[in-house]
Parts: C-alpha cells; sequence; structure tokens
C-alpha cells in the first residue's frame, strides 16, 4: 500500500462518509455539503488518490478508500479511548483533542497503542472501533496498559477502567456489585470461570463478562497475596493450560 | 363425609400457589416499632436478625414469590420489636426477585428503622446503597459488621467521623461474637431521625432533570422524591408502575424529561449516576478507612474458600460433598435408618394395624373402610408414604441443602460449573435449582424463578421434570440398588447422559444465547445452626402443607379408580408397555401411581421388589431409569402449568412419557443382548 499524506481535511471527508454509512446507511453524500474551498481541495485530492468518486454530484468511498477511512476512524475512537482511559481527559475535553491527535497517529502506531489499551472494542461514546491487524491477531505483547479482565493472568490487577454495555442490563448490574471505575481489581483464576476480587470481596463471573471489563493494569505487586502462593505452582499451571485449551 | 371437590380444589391450589401461609405475623404493625435489616448478600444479616429475635421466627414467601423473608420480635428493656430480615440486595434499583423483594418490603412496609448492614471490608462497596437509602429519607442507621475480620486484615474503621459525614448513626459490630451488640441494641430504641439531606452531586443534566421530574410528582411513595427521581431516570420498571398507578397525568411529561436526558448521554442513565454515588462513596470512605497492608496467613475457611473453587482441587471437594451429603446423609441415613425405623416399627407395627382395627370397628363395609385402610387407604398407604418414606428422605436433603446454603458452598458450585451448563443453554446460577430438585422437583421448579431469561427457565424446568430425581425417588433407588453397584453405575450413567444430551438439544432448539454468569463468592463460614434449623423447617412446613394434602387427594382418586374399575384398565393399559421395556405387571401400578406422586412410583418399586414376584437385575435398574425420567408428578405438574403455562406444561409431559418408556426399551435390549450381570 502506498504511504499517502493526506490532509486534515481530506481525513474528515473519509471519516464523515463511513460514520454517514455506520449511522445511517448511506454511501453517498451530496458534495454540496462540503464547505469552503478548503474542501473542495480536499474532494479533489481524494479523488485524485482514488479514495472517493463523484457520481452525479454524490461523492462516495471506493474500496480502497473504504479501507482507509475506517483507518482513520479506527485512529480517532482509539485515540479518544487513549485519552479517556489513560490520561483521565474528561470525554467532550477528549473527543475535541482526540480530533487532533488522530492526524498524528500513524499507520502501525495505531496497531502499537490499540494493543496497549486491550483491543478496545468501542470508543468512550459507545462507537465501535473497527478492528485491525493488532486485534484479528489478538496481539498480547508486554507493556499494555489496558487489559480486558479475561486477558489478565491470575495474581495480576489493577484498577476497573471501564466496561463496555453492549448490554445495559449487564453493565448496570456490574456497577450495582461495585465494578465501577476506579475500583482496585485483582484477577485471582480464569477457570472454569474468572474469579475476581474487587475491593475486600470476590465475584465470579463468565468469560463474555470478562472480556467486557477492562482494567487499567497497575505495576509492581498489587499489595494482596497472589492467590497462587499457597497452591504447589504446577497445579496452577495446569489449571491455567486447561482453561487455554478450553476457549 | 360431604367433600365440595371445587373447594377441595382451590384450597389445594392455594397451597401449592404458597400463598397456604399468608398473613400469619406475629405482631401486628401498629403494636411495635418495625425494624427492617438491608444490606447486600452475606454481611450477617441473618445472624444478626438471631442474636435479636427469639425463638419465634416465621420464615413465609413474600406474597407472589419463593423469596423468603424472615419476621421475628426483639423485646429490648421494654421496647417490642417487630424485625424483618428482607433478602439480599446491592441497590434500590433491583436486578433479581430477591432485591425487588427487598426494595418493595422498604416501601409497602414502611420501617421505624432500616439498619443498614455492611461488611466492614467491604465499606466502599457498601456505602454507595447506605447513600441510596440517606437519599430515599428512610430512617437509616448503619451497622459496620464482621468488624474483627476488618480489623485481622488491618482496616480500621473511623465510625464516628463516618457518622459525622453521612449524619446518620454507626455502630461497629462481630455480631457472630456478640462484640458491639450491647451498642447496636441501645442504638435500636432510640429513635431515628429520617433523613432529609443527599450526600451525592451528580452531573448538572441529571440534577436538573432530577427538579423537574420531582416538580411534577404529586403522590406519596414512601421514598423522597429525589429517589424517586433517580429510579425513573434509570428507566427501573416497578418504579415506573408505581408512578403510573399514582400519578398517572404526569407520566407523559416524566417520560419527555428522561427522554431527553437520555439523549445527552451516550450511556444508560445508570452509568453516571452510579459513578457519581462511587465517588461519594469513595470520598468518604479515604476520610474514614485506615488501613495498614497487612501480608495475614490466610485463615483456614480462607483455604477451604480457594480449595473449592480451584480447577483440579474442586473436584474431590464435590465429589466429597455428593459423597457424605447425598449418598451417605439423604441415602444411607435418610433413606435407610430413618426410614426402616418409622415404616416397620412405627407404621407396619403399631399404626396400621391400630388403624385398620379402629375404622374396621368403625366401618363395617368395607367398601368404605378401604378408604381409610386398605391396600391404597388414606392411613396406610397415604399417610404412610408421606410420613414415613417421603418426609424424612425430604428432611435429610433439605438439612443438608441448608448446610450447603448456609456454609457459602453453593456460589462456589455455580462457578464451577457455569462452563458445562452453558452447553446445555443455562448459566452456573441454575445449579441452585438443579440441586434443589434433588430434593423436591416442585419447589425447585418454583425457584427457577431466579434465572433471567425465559430460556434458561424454561430449559431448566425441563430438565427438572425429565432427568432430576427427587429426594423421595433417589432415597428408594440408592436403598434398592446399594447392593449393585454395577446396577448403580449404570442407572447413573444413563440418567446423567440424558440430562446432558436432552440440554444440549434443548439449548440448540430453544432460539437466544446463554444468559450471562455473574455471582459474588462469599467466603466458606461455619454454618449457623440456627439459620440451618429454620430453613430447614420452613422448607418441611411448605412441603407438607403441599404434600399431605395431594397425598390424600392421591389416596383418594385411587380409590375411586379402584371402585370403578377405571384404575384397572389404566393399568391394563399401561401393562403391555410395561411388559414391553421387560417389566413384570405388578410395575404398571408404580408407573401410575408414578404421576400421582413422583415418589409413589418409586415406592411401590420399593414394594414390588419386595413382593413375591420380586424384580431384581436388569430389570431392576430397567425400572429405576424409566421412572426417574418418566412424567413427573401431579404437583410438579401443576407448577409447571402455573409458572410456564398450559402449553409448555402439556408439552414437556408430552415429550417425556414416550422419552421415558423408549430409554427403558432401549436400555433393557442393550443390557439383555450384552448379557449384563447384575
Amino acid at each position: 500500500m502506498p504511504e499517502m499524506e493526506l490532509s486534515e481535511r481530506a481525513e474528515e471527508i473519509l471519516a464523515a462518509l463511513w460514520v454517514r454509512r455506520e449511522e445511517r446507511n448511506d454511501t453517498s453524500q451530496p458534495i454540496g455539503e462540503i464547505e469552503g474551498e478548503a474542501g473542495g481541495e480536499a474532494v479533489s485530492e481524494l479523488v485524485e488518490e482514488g479514495l472517493i468518486e463523484e457520481k452525479s454530484g454524490r461523492i462516495s468511498l471506493t474500496e480502497e478508500g473504504e479501507r482507509e477511512a475506517a483507518a482513520v476512524v479506527r485512529r480517532e475512537r482509539l485515540a479518544e479511548r487513549l485519552l479517556v482511559d489513560v490520561i483521565n481527559l474528561g470525554e467532550s475535553a477528549a473527543t475535541e483533542a482526540a480530533c487532533k491527535f488522530e492526524h498524528l497517529l500513524r499507520r502501525g502506531i495505531d496497531d502499537q497503542i490499540c494493543t496497549l489499551l486491550g483491543h478496545p472494542k468501542f470508543c468512550p461514546h459507545g462507537s465501535s472501533i473497527p478492528p485491525g491487524e493488532c486485534c484479528r491477531a489478538g496481539a498480547l505483547e508486554l507493556g499494555k496498559v489496558v487489559s480486558a479482565l479475561s486477558d489478565l493472568a491470575p495474581g495480576q490487577g489493577g484498577v476497573v477502567a471501564y466496561i463496555h454495555g453492549r448490554q445495559p442490563e449487564m453493565l448496570q448490574r456490574m456497577l450495582a456489585m461495585g465494578v465501577v471505575p476506579g475500583t482496585p481489581i485483582t484477577l485471582l483464576q480464569k477457570f472454569p470461570s474468572y474469579v475476581f476480587r474487587i475491593g475486600q470481596g470476590q465475584l465470579a463471573v463468565d468469560q463474555d463478562t470478562a472480556r467486557d471489563v477492562y482494567v487499567r493494569l497497575t505495576r509492581g505487586p498489587s499489595g494482596t497475596p497472589a492467590p497462587s502462593s499457597w497452591f504447589p505452582r504446577s497445579l496452577w499451571r495446569r489449571g491455567r493450560g486447561r482453561a487455554r485449551r478450553g476457549r | 363425609m360431604t367433600v365440595r371437590p371445587r373447594e377441595l380444589v382451590r384450597g389445594l391450589w392455594g397451597r401449592i400457589c404458597g400463598h397456604g401461609c399468608e398473613g400469619c405475623r406475629l405482631v401486628s404493625p401498629a403494636e411495635s416499632r418495625r425494624l427492617t435489616l438491608f444490606g447486600s448478600p452475606n454481611v450477617g444479616k441473618s445472624v444478626i436478625f438471631n442474636q435479636l429475635t427469639g425463638v419465634y421466627t416465621v420464615i413465609s414467601n413474600y406474597p407472589g414469590t419463593t423469596v423468603e423473608v424472615a419476621r421475628g420480635q426483639a423485646r429490648i428493656g421494654e421496647m417490642l420489636l417487630e424485625v424483618v430480615d428482607s433478602p439480599g440486595a446491592y441497590s434500590l434499583t433491583p436486578f433479581s426477585e430477591e432485591e425487588r423483594v427487598a426494595r418493595d418490603l422498604l416501601l409497602d412496609e414502611p420501617a421505624d428503622l432500616v439498619l443498614h448492614v455492611m461488611d466492614a471490608k467491604n465499606l466502599r462497596r457498601s456505602l454507595p446503597l447506605t447513600l441510596q437509602l440517606i437519599e430515599a429519607g428512610v430512617p437509616v442507621a448503619l451497622d459496620v459488621n464482621i468488624i474483627d475480620e476488618a480489623t485481622r486484615a488491618g482496616f480500621r474503621v473511623d465510625t464516628e467521623t463516618l457518622s459525622t459525614d453521612l449524619g446518620v448513626r454507626v455502630v461497629a459490630t462481630a455480631a457472630a461474637s456478640g462484640v458491639g451488640m450491647d451498642k447496636l441494641r441501645t442504638l435500636l430504641t432510640e429513635e431515628a431521625p429520617r433523613p432529609a439531606h443527599s450526600l451525592v452531586d451528580y452531573p448538572k443534566p441529571i440534577e436538573s432533570a432530577i427538579s423537574g421530574i420531582t416538580a411534577r410528582l404529586r403522590g406519596d411513595y414512601g421514598f423522597a422524591r429525589r429517589a424517586v427521581a433517580l429510579l425513573l431516570l434509570q428507566r427501573e420498571q416497578g418504579m415506573w408502575d408505581r408512578v403510573r398507578r399514582t400519578d398517572a397525568e404526569a407520566v407523559g411529561e416524566l417520560e419527555q424529561i428522561v427522554r431527553e436526558t437520555e439523549a445527552k448521554n451516550n450511556q444508560p442513565l445508570a452509568f453516571p449516576i452510579s459513578v457519581a454515588r462511587q465517588q461519594a462513596a469513595a470520598r468518604i470512605t479515604n476520610r474514614v478507612l485506615r488501613s495498614e497492608s497487612r501480608r495475614i496467613r490466610p485463615s483456614f475457611s480462607e483455604l477451604l474458600g480457594r480449595l473449592t473453587i480451584h480447577p483440579l482441587a474442586g473436584i474431590p471437594v464435590l465429589a466429597a460433598v455428593l459423597y457424605f451429603g447425598l449418598y451417605l446423609f439423604v441415602g444411607r441415613v435418610g433413606a435407610g435408618v430413618v426410614v426402616d425405623f418409622l415404616e416397620q416399627s412405627v407404621f407396619e407395627s403399631y399404626v396400621n394395624p391400630a388403624a385398620t382395627g379402629f375404622v374396621e370397628r368403625l366401618l363395617p363395609s368395607p367398601t368404605w373402610s378401604s378408604l381409610f385402610v386398605g391396600e391404597y387407604g388414606l392411613i396406610t398407604l397415604g399417610l404412610r408414604y408421606a410420613l414415613a418414606i417421603v418426609l424424612p428422605l425430604v428432611g435429610a436433603f433439605f438439612l443438608m441443602f441448608a448446610v450447603l446454603e448456609d456454609s457459602g458452598y453453593l456460589p462456589r458450585l455455580a462457578l464451577l460449573i457455569d462452563r458445562l451448563f452453558k452447553r446445555i443453554g443455562l448459566s452456573g446460577r441454575a445449579v441452585i435449582p438443579i440441586v434443589l430438585g434433588f430434593g423436591c422437583d416442585t419447589m425447585a421448579t418454583l425457584v427457577t424463578r431466579v434465572l433471567e431469561t425465559r430460556r434458561e427457565r424454561l430449559i431448566a424446568t425441563f430438565l427438572l421434570a425429565l432427568a432430576i430425581p427427587c429426594s423421595a425417588q433417589l432415597g428408594v433407588i440408592l436403598g434398592l440398588l446399594s447392593g449393585h453397584p454395577v446396577g448403580l453405575a449404570i442407572w447413573g450413567g444413563v440418567v446423567l447422559a440424558v440430562f446432558f444430551l436432552s440440554g444440549l438439544l434443548a439449548a440448540r432448539l430453544l432460539p437466544g444465547e446463554a444468559a450471562r454468569f455473574y455471582l459474588e463468592i462469599p467466603p466458606i463460614r461455619w454454618p449457623s445452626l440456627r439459620n440451618v434449623v429454620t430453613k430447614t423447617l420452613a422448607r418441611l412446613r411448605w412441603y407438607t402443607a403441599e404434600v399431605i394434602p395431594l397425598f390424600l387427594l392421591a389416596s383418594v382418586v385411587i380409590w375411586i379408580g379402584e371402585m370403578t374399575r377405571l384404575f384397572q384398565l389404566a393399568l391394563a393399559a399401561l401393562r403391555p408397555a410395561v411388559n414391553l421395556i421387560g417389566l413384570p405387571d405388578s410395575a404398571a401400578e408404580a408407573f401410575l401411581f408414578g404421576f400421582f406422586r413422583r415418589d409413589y412410583g418409586a415406592a411401590r418399586i420399593f414394594d414390588v421388589a419386595n413382593s413375591p414376584d420380586a424384580i431384581s437385575g436388569v430389570p431392576l435398574v430397567v425400572a429405576m431409569v424409566t421412572i426417574t425420567l418418566f412424567v413427573p408428578c401431579v404437583a410438579q405438574f401443576l407448577v409447571m402449568v402455573r409458572e410456564r403455562g398450559w402449553r409448555t406444561g402439556a408439552g414437556v409431559a408430552a415429550v417425556i412419557l414416550p422419552f421415558a418408556l423408549g430409554v427403558g426399551f432401549v436400555l433393557n435390549l442393550v443390557l439383555t443382548n450384552l448379557g449384563v450381570q447384575i
């Protein structure tokens, strides 16, 4: 794929087309809606690169444009996640900053950030993040800061970063049981169910639920004794091995 | 004897429906102050309840539910308190039936004091509920319980600052060892002020929605309007229903406000609301909780707790629980020792001869006397089965179940089994009704209400009807097969296989996905004798109220059948089917009786096995398997129909009848052709 350097405005147009399709299932946009001289320039830039095509006064994404647009949206939403989860910026402030930030995320870096954030599926506003290569490969490099609870190792912990609520009931349930952003959490075991310590209590959840709870990792010992400390190590490892095979 | 059939049926129906004990309260609310214990599960509410109240405890189902609510009386000095132990609840927004009952108790039976009991170690997680109670304007006081464990873990709670910050009275207790109970008693006698403040600041859009809603509410809800508004914003259906009844004209405008507020948020409003409460709770916790990170040696109960949920070590623990609890205690002690004693030493030697002599003198006509003391007589058969065979078995099971429940083992079993249960369309939560089914399938069918989706309730109901033998059956089966290990293994293997295979099939056929699983895992605790006894007695009382009338009714039905020869016709129709699976004619009775009560069926086999044309070996195993799978008893059938509807009830029965006979037929064929010796 050729390395493209698109202008900010051009990227915005691509993202707008992509979101339009996602939200309204509308694949084209009247060209008249794109305002200003910069807008006109950006459109011709995109047509030149073969990313959009113009037909009877409406523009739509080409196949390559589709890929490029998804990448832009992905970078933007990942940037939001990064700013909210790691930098602790408020959601509205994060949206503005993310727009600027997104243009700085080059291809390649977005996968690293995505891995760092534990391959989030949704942006803080609840829109889905287009998956990248790294999500498909399920990359689990070291050094990530946010991870799904299901990807932690027993004994590992941090504080709850967010819960992504595909099921509002589930979200409310978890909140009521004390799984709330900012609460310390430690995974105790993964098989046959996920058991974790939240505050001083213990909860058990299934794999789907464990995938929905994201944890901002803390470095170093979590302060609470690891559950493996008195079991023979070999037994734990076997248990974990089974957990992996079971998936 | 004049029996009005319609009234009899209605009365029985009422008993089955669980309305039999409604309104049996010890104290009328007007005479005394009411104290409601409130809090999340496993914080020691029941222990405090037991410490406060005397011997008179009434555990009854909350009207229209299967949730048990314990009520008792406490005398402190001159004061008489009516104490209500509400089911565990994490918040005032209910998700489960328990939480709904707990919340409705607060609304419908206003208390003079609501004592929020919490685990001192979980202060931060529990305070949001205190904040909600304060918000709701109920007269609340706080009991920071299990303070001894918190101290051992290195926590110190500054109860004075906590009390000032919250504006409510706070007491620290370790109820199990009686620490702080005197202070608690003093607190209970004092007048509790209704709090009129809120300690939580919600985001602006929510605050303005709250003022918009409170301005439009006119009625009295038992909660402060601010709390009502917050529940409406979270779309809590129960509260919306109440508002529709009380403030019907405002509903349109309220809907509008909630919709507009939702439009400003991308997430359900419960999220910002919970987060605001959590932040307030965290702020207070930071002021009052001191902790020195202390690496303490895990206590024995913690080690045991970890062992029970360990993927490998958990299995032998489960096996031990099954062996000692189910096999030795229910099977050997319950079915063996106690049943033998009651059957032979009490009924055969004393009750039956005495009753027969008495009735025959009173009613010389053999037609009438056979209603009471004949082969199928009310006393000689109905009462004997009920008191001598079934009650000890069910009682033994309920006792064991209460021990497991009180020790905190059941949630652990749920987490161990969740993965496996997902395959058959259930979640780990379903172990509670399934395990209870080994006691009484009828009660377990009612308890499937704890399951969250309709699909899960349906699958559980079906599996309970098909493959879970109740304790009465189980006792008889274990008793009959205990001398034949191979037979027992075949029976267990076939029933287990049917359970999982039909579960797999049901999960495939029914649309929808397996319910999510999440459960709090309480620490393993030594079960309290009092809790165990009161729970067992409450369940036995329910069972007796439901069983005895049905036993008697079944005896009457069989007697009528005998007299009118209808029974013989039905038996004649069943005999070929029974012969087809290799059983003698007399087994047909067991199957027919089996419908009137499932345990009757097994008990008849018991009689058949001890009769001259005794069956043993392969036919015995085939009979046991078939009777286990066979149509559920009348009571279970009725509850199934009531809970799941006519179509489902009839459908389940229609599937099971040919299926059970089919399995019996195939099993007989296989075992006979293989020449298996049992």
